[in-house]
C-alpha cells in the first residue's frame, strides 16, 4: 500500500522513529486518565474534555518534533534558550504586565506570555550543556558558577513574585548540579546553611506567602482561602476508601465541595471515585514512567544526555509529589499540576517537551558510544 | 584514548548512576509516604472521612463586610451605605430570561435602561450567582413580589447594602466611586491571591478614593457555617464569624471649601487644586466638570454611560492629575528664582523693553504692545514682562532651566493617593531625543528656548503639579508629597492610623532670594496683574497670573462654529499662597478657555482664599469679573 508514492510502512516507520514505546504508551495513558477525570471533573460537559484534547494533539506534535532533534543540536540551543528566558525575564521585570503587584506577564499584543514556564525546560539545558562543556575536569568553581546559572533566573521569578515557578525552576536545576556529582559534604554543607536561612528568608516572604505555609498547619485558619481547599480535598480522599466511589460518582465532587476541582485539585476527584485501588495504580503509572526516564538518564550517550534525562524525569516526579501531597494534605497548596492530568494547555505542552527530550536522548544512546 | 582516562570515564559513569540510584530511592521513599498518606485517609481513616463527606451538608457563606465611609478633615460623610431591597435574578436557575423579565414586569416597573444595565452586567460578570433586575424597591414593590415569590424560579429578593454620595457631583473626581467587580477585577483580585477575602462581594472602587484606598475601605469578609438539605438549602447556622467593616478613610479635604471653589467655577471647565504648605495635604481639588458618582452605583445604565463619555467637556477626565497644560506666565516666578540662584541676573539688573525680543530673524512679541519700558525683576514678575523672560531663558540655556525646574517636581508625577496621574513634560535636549524619532525633530534648536521662559512652548504640567511647586516655595523649599487621605480609622477597634507627612525633599535655597520672590508675588496681588482681584483683601498673600496658548483642537472633537471660537481661547491660570509669613494654603486655579488669567482665575482663587481664611462666603456665585472692570489688569498677560 502506498500513500503519494510513499510505501505505508516507510511512511509509520518515519512517524514511529524517536518514538520511544514505553515512555510514549506511559504518557498517554496518563493523559487518557486525565481525560476521564476531567469529563466527571466538569460534570459530564464534554466542551472541556474536548478542548483538553485539542490541546493534547498539539503537545503529542510537540513532542514528536523534539524527539526529531539530536541530543547535539538540543546541546547546541541551550545557550541562546537560556539567555533569551533572561532577557524575557528582564523585559518583564521593566516592563511586564503588573496584576495587583505581581509583574509575571509580557503581553505581547495577541497573547500574554509567562516567560518563567520555558525557564522549567531552559534551566537544566543549560546547565547540562554547562557541565557537559567542562566534562574533562569538574571542579568545584564549575558548581559555583552553576549555582549563579541557577540563582540568578530563580531569584528573578521569585521576585515577581512567584514562588511556586521558582521552587520548580531551584529544582529542576539543583537536580542536574546533583547528577553532576557536586559532594555530599558541600551538599550537607549547604543542607544546613538552607535551613539556618529559613528565619530570615521567612522575613521576606510576602504575607499572603506566609498565610499559606501557616495554613498547612492549621487548615481552619482560612475557611474561605487555601484553608478550604486542604479541609474538602482531604474529606474528598479520605471518603474514596479502597475501592473509590466510582466514576462520575464522587459526592464531594458533584456538590461543588471541591475548588479548582479542574486543575490543581483534579486527583481529589480522581481519588475520591477511584479510591485506595485507583491511587497505587496512578502512583504506579508515574513511577514506571519515571522508572523508564532514569534507565534513559543511565543509558545516555553524553554527559549532556544524562544529566537533562534526570533531571527532566526528577520534575515529572517533583510535579507529581508536591500536587498529590498538598491534595493528600501533608504539603501546602501550590499552584503545581498533576503532571499529564490537569486540565491546561500550556502545562500539558510543557510536560511532552520533556518527554520528546527523553526520546531524543534514548535515540541517541548508541551513536556516539565507542 | 590512554587507559587512565578511560577508566577516568568509567568511574564517572558509576558515580552518575550511584547518584541517580540514590535519586531513585527518593522517589521511592516519597512514593512510600504519599502510599502511607493514601492508606491512612482512605483506609484507617475512612469511615470518619465518609461520614464527614455524607454529613457533608456545611455551606461556608461569606459574609461580606460593610465597606468604610469617605469624611472630610471636618468629619462630614462623603460616601456611605444604606440598606435597599433589590429584586435579583440568578441566570443559571433560569430558562429563558427575557420572558422571566417581562413576566416580573407585571409586578414591578421595569425600564428599558433597568434591561440594559442588566445585560451588560450579565456579559461582564462570569459565574454571578446573582443579579440585579431592579434596584430600591419600594415596600410595596417588596410585597408584591413576595406574595407572587412562587410563580417565578431563579429570582430573589435581597437585601443589600448600597453606597451613597450625598454630595453628588462635589469632589466627584476626589471620591470616585465603585462597580461591580468585573471579569477583569477578579483575575487581579486572583493573581494577588485576595479572591478569598472578596468572596460574597460584588463592589470594588474603580476610581479616585474609592479605588486608591480599596483595601482599607474593603474589610475583612467574615463566614457563617450553614447547614444544608441535600438540594443545597440552608437548615441551621453552625457557627459564625462576623465580617469586621473596613476602615472609615478620612481625607485632608475640606468639603465646604470644596463647594465654595466649585460653585465659584460657574459654567467654566477647569481646574484648581489648594494645598496645605507644610504637610502636603490637599485641601481643594477640583476637576470640572464633575459626573454624579451615584449613576455608577447600581452598575451605569448605557445611555448615561455614553453621555459621560461623549461629552465634549469629557467630564470623566480628571483634569487636575491627568490635563496637562502649559504653566504660561505662572512659571516667571520660577524662571526669576533660578535667575537670582545662578547668578544670572541680581534684582536690580534691569533691561529695556521695547516689546520684543530678536533672536536670530524671529521676533518673540511681548503680550503688552510697545513693552513695558525699564524692567527689574520686581517689575518683570508684577507686571508680568515677557521679554524680560525670553532675554533671561536665552541667558540660561535649556540644560540649567530644565535642571533648576526639576527639583520643584515639574515634569514628574507627585505621587499623590489617586490613580490616574500624568507625568507631564518638562523640556530639555534629551527629552525631545526621546520623545521624537526623526533625527531633524530630535535636535533642540537654541530658539526653542526662548518661549520656555514664558511657560509656553513644549511645558506643560498638571494644575496639581503647580500647585506642588508653589506650596514647595511658599514653604521655603521644603516639598511634601500631595496626599487627600489623613487618617484611616479603625471603627470595631476605634484605633486611629495616621498617615504623616511625607518629605520628599529639601530644596537649598537662598532664604533672601525665596523672600524676593515672595515679595514680587505680593506685589502681583497689590500693584500688579492680580490687584483688581485681590482689592480690599483683609490678609498678605503672593500671586501669580498666566495665561496659556490653545494651539489646536484635539482630533475627534466636533467642530461647531460657534464652539470652536470658545474652545479656541486662551486658557487662564492663577497660582496664589497667603497668608505671606507662614503661608496655610497654597492653591493653584486653571480656567479652560478662560482667556487673561486675571480675568477668570484670579477671582475665584480670591473666592476660595476669602473663605479658606476669613470663613467668609461669597455674596452671590458669580461667574468671573465683568469685562470692563479688569481691561487694565488683563492686558500684559
Amino acid at each position: 500500500m502506498e500513500i503519494a508514492g510513499y510505501p505505508l510502512r516507510r511512511l509509520r516507520a518515519r512517524v514511529l522513529e524517536g518514538i520511544d514505546p514505553p515512555l510514549f504508551a506511559l504518557a498517554l495513558a496518563l493523559s487518557l486518565v486525565g481525560l476521564a477525570v476531567l469529563y466527571s471533573a466538569s460534570y459530564e460537559n464534554a466542551s472541556r474534555v474536548a478542548s483538553q484534547l485539542a490541546s493534547l494533539a498539539v503537545a503529542l506534535a510537540a513532542m514528536w518534533a523534539v524527539a526529531q532533534v539530536a541530543p547535539q543540536t538540543l546541546a547546541r540551543l541551550a545557550l541562546p534558550a537560556y539567555c533569551a528566558g533572561i532577557a524575557l525575564l528582564v523585559a518583564v521585570a521593566l516592563g511586564g504586565e503588573v496584576v495587583n503587584g505581581a509583574r509575571r506577564w509580557l503581553n505581547l499584543g495577541v497573547m500574554r506570555f509567562q516567560p518563567s514556564e520555558m525557564m522549567k525546560i531552559a534551566v537544566p539545558m543549560m546547565l547540562a550543556w554547562y557541565f557537559h562543556r567542562n566534562e574533562s575536569a569538574i571542579r568545584l568553581r564549575d558548581f559555583a558558577v552553576a549555582g549563579v546559572l541557577l540563582a540568578l533566573p530563580v531569584a528573578m521569578i521569585a521576585r515577581q513574585p512567584d514562588l511556586g515557578t521558582a521552587l520548580l525552576v531551584a529544582a529542576a536545576g539543583f537536580y542536574v548540579i546533583f547528577l553532576a556529582g557536586v559532594s555530599w559534604k558541600l551538599l550537607a554543607g549547604l543542607g544546613v546553611l538552607a535551613l539556618a536561612s529559613l528565619f530570615p528568608l521567612w522575613g521576606l516572604l510576602h504575607d499572603y506567602q506566609r498565610r499559606r505555609i501557616l495554613t498547612l498547619l492549621d487548615p481552619s485558619q482560612d475557611p474561605l482561602g487555601a484553608g478550604y481547599h486542604t479541609i474538602q480535598s482531604t474529606i474528598a480522599v479520605g471518603s474514596g476508601g479502597i475501592a473509590g466511589k466510582g466514576w462520575l460518582n464522587g459526592s464531594q465532587t458533584h456538590l461543588e465541595f471541591i475548588p479548582e476541582r479542574h486543575t490543581d485539585f483534579i486527583f481529589a476527584v480522581f481519588a475520591e471515585e477511584f479510591g485506595l485501588v485507583g491511587n497505587v495504580l496512578l502512583l504506579a503509572l508515574y513511577a514506571l514512567l519515571i522508572a523508564r526516564g532514569l534507565a534513559i538518564a543511565a543509558q545516555a550517550a553524553t554527559l549532556f544526555g544524562r544529566l537533562l534525562a534526570g533531571a527532566v524525569t526528577l520534575m515529572f516526579f517533583t510535579y507529581a509529589f508536591v500536587n498529590m501531597g498538598m491534595v493528600a494534605g501533608i504539603l501546602p497548596v501550590v499552584g503545581v499540576p498533576l503532571p499529564f492530568i490537569s486540565y491546561g494547555g500550556t502545562a500539558l505542552a510543557t510536560l511532552f517537551v520533556g518527554i520528546g527530550l527523553l526520546m531524543s536522548i534514548q535515540r541517541h544512546r548508541k551513536l556516539v558510544r565507542t | 584514548m590512554s587507559f587512565a582516562e578511560l577508566r577516568n570515564t568509567e568511574s564517572e559513569l558509576r558515580a552518575f548512576q550511584v547518584r541517580l540510584g540514590a535519586a531513585g530511592l527518593v522517589v521511592l521513599v516519597a512514593f512510600a509516604l504519599l502510599l502511607a498518606r493514601f492508606v491512612w485517609l482512605q483506609v484507617l481513616q475512612h469511615d470518619a472521612y465518609s461520614a464527614m463527606a455524607e454529613e457533608n451538608r456545611i455551606a461556608i457563606v461569606p459574609l461580606p463586610p460593610n465597606r468604610g465611609l469617605i469624611l472630610d478633615r471636618n468629619g462630614d460623610v462623603l460616601a456611605r451605605n444604606y440598606l435597599a431591597y433589590t429584586l435579583e435574578i440568578f441566570p443559571a436557575q433560569v430558562r429563558d430570561l427575557e420572558a422571566t423579565i417581562a413576566e416580573l414586569a407585571a409586578f414591578v416597573e421595569i425600564q428599558p435602561r433597568d434591561r440594559a444595565r442588566f445585560r451588560k452586567l450579565l456579559q461582564e460578570t462570569k459565574n454571578a450567582e446573582s443579579l440585579p433586575i431592579r434596584t430600591r424597591l419600594t415596600d410595596e414593590e417588596v410585597a408584591r413580589i413576595a406574595a407572587n415569590r412562587w410563580r417565578f424560579t431563579g429570582v430573589d429578593i435581597r437585601a443589600r447594602l448600597f453606597r451613597r454620595y450625598p454630595y453628588g457631583e462635589v469632589a466627584s473626581h476626589v471620591i470616585g466611586y465603585i462597580g461591580r467587580i468585573t471579569t477583569s477585577d477578579l483575575e487581579q483580585l486572583e493573581e494577588s491571591e485576595l479572591a478569598a477575602n472578596y468572596r460574597g462581594t460584588d463592589y470594588i472602587g474603580k476610581a479616585g478614593i474609592e479605588a486608591s484606598y480599596q483595601q482599607e475601605l474593603h474589610g475583612i469578609t467574615g463566614f457563617e457555617r450553614l447547614e444544608i438539605d441535600a438540594a443545597g438549602r440552608g437548615i441551621r447556622a453552625l457557627s459564625r464569624t462576623p465580617a469586621q467593616s473596613g476602615n472609615n478613610v478620612a481625607l485632608t479635604l475640606d468639603i465646604r471649601l470644596q463647594e465654595v471653589a466649585e460653585r465659584a467655577f460657574g459654567e467654566w471647565r477647569g481646574a484648581l487644586v489648594a494645598i496645605e504648605p507644610a504637610t502636603g495635604g490637599v485641601l481643594a481639588f477640583v476637576s470640572k466638570p464633575g459626573y454624579d458618582p451615584n449613576l455608577f452605583v447600581d452598575g451605569i445604565d448605557p445611555q448615561s454611560w455614553e453621555a459621560l463619555m461623549s461629552s465634549p467637556d469629557r467630564p470623566l477626565n480628571n483634569r487636575a492629575i491627568a490635563g496637562l497644560y502649559p504653566p504660561g506666565s505662572t512659571f516667571k516666578p520660577y524662571m526669576a528664582l533660578a535667575a537670582l540662584e545662578l547668578g544670572k541676573r541680581t534684582p536690580r539688573t534691569t533691561i529695556s523693553d521695547p516689546g520684543y525680543f530678536v533672536f536670530g530673524d524671529r521676533r518673540f512679541r511681548d503680550s503688552k504692545r510697545g513693552g513695558h519700558g525699564t524692567v527689574d525683576m520686581y517689575k518683570s514678575i508684577v507686571m508680568s514682562s515677557d521679554t524680560y523672560y525670553y532675554m533671561l531663558a536665552n541667558d540660561m540655556g535649556i540644560d540649567a532651566i530644565a535642571g533648576f525646574m526639576k527639583r520643584f517636581g515639574f515634569g514628574a508625577r507627585t505621587g499623590i493617593d489617586l490613580e490616574g496621574e500624568a507625568e507631564g513634560v518638562l523640556p530639555s535636549p534629551e527629552w525631545k531625543h526621546a520623545r521624537f524619532s526623526r533625527p531633524e525633530q530630535q535636535r533642540w534648536y537654541a530658539g526653542e528656548t526662548i518661549s520656555i521662559g514664558i511657560g509656553q512652548g513644549y511645558n506643560a504640567y498638571t494644575p496639581l503639579q503647580l500647585a506642588q511647586a508653589l506650596a514647595t516655595l511658599a514653604n521655603n523649599g521644603a516639598m511634601f508629597r500631595p496626599r487627600l487621605v489623613s487618617h484611616v480609622d479603625n471603627p470595631r477597634t476605634g484605633e486611629r492610623r495616621y498617615f504623616e507627612p511625607q518629605l520628599v525633599r529639601q530644596l537649598q535655597l537662598q532664604p533672601e532670594h525665596v523672600a524676593f520672590v515672595k515679595q514680587a508675588m505680593a506685589g502681583v496681588n497689590i500693584e500688579g496683574t492680580a490687584a483688581r482681584s485681590f482689592a480690599g483683601a483683609q490678609y498678605t498673600s503672593g500671586g501669580k497670573t498666566g495665561t496659556a496658548q490653545v494651539i489646536a483642537l484635539k482630533q475627534g472633537e466636533k467642530y461647531e462654529e460657534d464652539k470652536v471660537a470658545e474652545r479656541l481661547r486662551d486658557h487662564s491660570l492663577y497660582v496664589a499662597f497667603a497668608p505671606l509669613e507662614g503661608p496655610k494654603i497654597a492653591l493653584a486655579v486653571l480656567v479652560e478657555n478662560g482667556g487673561f488669567g486675571a480675568r477668570t482665575a484670579a477671582p475665584i482663587a480670591r473666592t476660595v482664599l476669602d473663605y479658606y481664611l476669613l470663613g467668609k462666603l461669597p455674596r452671590a456665585p458669580r461667574r468671573a469679573v465683568p469685562e470692563a472692570d479688569v481691561q487694565s489688569d488683563a492686558e500684559s498677560d
